[in-house]
């Protein structure tokens, strides 16, 4: 086990990270491109990207087991404690993990909840969904691949915990969308 | 000194406290210079020193001093980090790089002889040379000493 590097340009390429973030979070379904970091296996760059945008000593992180492997990389990059899934801010998944178990916030504090940064294997081919929400003039079109086939139920549950959830942010390859909890979700 | 963690730490202290000037020149008179890919930094920051007055004192914040930090990885895999005080990152850097160098056991002795052990020497006798400086204008505080007793 070797470590890779982090963002070439550290400050620059997390702003811009962040920045990537934000607007897909602010436009549920959009695809946006980060770069700068290529990924230690099994992570995309987008997905590494995230982690060493958002992960820091003062946001707990919990791994899936597949996503494990790149523990001492994200370790050494983010400084972020691992930690299991009820005490998690962060979670890294490459299946998607059952959204119940991590901490999605409480009425008075809905912001406590957690983040899910979940890889998939691609935003461009797949199942289509149609986002409907704020930030959404009018409802919009997500390719996403893997996916469980009763995603748009496990998110209706999500969405149903509003203003409480679980925010999204799908990564495959360079490339990543977010699914606020906001947002609604059926098959297209 | 025998086991490894301690014998890092030795190294890694004498790298430390040692200038960018004789880290290269010692790299330099091997010919070709190691390549290698930096991880992370040469980055500042800041790091709180804590002291404790007397033996038996409570601890208290010191003050703050500047550290730079430095993580390498050489072509052969080995990872090795720096933590120099200042901000001089090409001294952290090649600090990082020598501790890399030191892991890979077929360049240790190498590094050792030619290097590290000339290093403590210089600094061991520039600390001696400071201490009895220092030593021939100390103050004794009987009062203070009798009171810790």
């Amino acid at each position: 086990m070797s470590l890779s590097p982090g963002f070439a340009d550290p400050v620059a390429d997390a702003q811009s990270c962040f920045r990537a973030v934000l607007d897909a979070m602010a436009r549920p379904g959009r695809v946006q491109e980060v770069g700068g970091v290529s990924g230690p296996a099994p992570l995309c760059n987008a997905a590494a990207a995230v982690l060493l945008t958002l992960a820091d000593p003062e946001a707990p992180l919990w791994l899936d087991a597949a996503a494990a492997c790149a523990r001492a990389w994200i370790e050494f990059h983010t400084g972020a404690p691992i930690l299991p899934m009820a005490d998690a801010m962060f979670a890294m998944a490459l299946s998607l993990p059952v959204l119940a178990e991590l901490p999605n916030g409480t009425d008075e504090m809905p912001e406590t909840s957690a983040t899910v940064i979940l890889q998939v294997s691609s935003l461009a081919t797949g199942r289509r969904f149609v986002l409907a929400g704020p930030g959404l003039r009018e409802p919009a079109l997500l390719t996403i691949d893997g996916m469980p086939a009763d995603f748009s139920s496990i998110w209706g549950r999500n969405h149903a915990l509003f203003p409480r959830g679980i925010d999204l942010i799908l990564c495959a390859g360079n490339r990543l969308a977010a699914l606020p909890r906001s947002v609604t979700i059926r098959d297209a | 000194m025998n086991d490894p963690l301690s014998a890092r730490q030795r190294w890694m202290a004498i790298l430390a406290r040692s200038s960018a000037t004789h880290i290269r020149s010692f790299l330099m008179q091997r010919g070709t210079f190691p390549s290698h890919t930096i991880l992370r930094g040469p980055e500042n920051g800041l790091v709180m020193v804590r002291g404790r007055a007397g033996g038996g004192g409570a601890a208290f914040n010191l003050g703050e001093m500047t550290v730079t930090r430095c993580t390498v990885r050489t072509d052969t895999g080995f990872v090795g980090h720096a933590y120099i005080a200042g901000r001089d990152g090409e001294c952290a850097e090649l600090a990082a790089l020598v501790d890399a160098l030191m892991q890979d056991p077929d360049r240790h002795e190498e590094f050792e002889a030619g290097m590290i052990a000339p290093l403590e020497v210089l600094q061991t006798r520039r600390k001696a040379e400071r201490a009895a400086k220092a030593a021939a204008t100390r103050v004794q505080f009987f009062a203070m000493q009798t009171m810790r007793t």
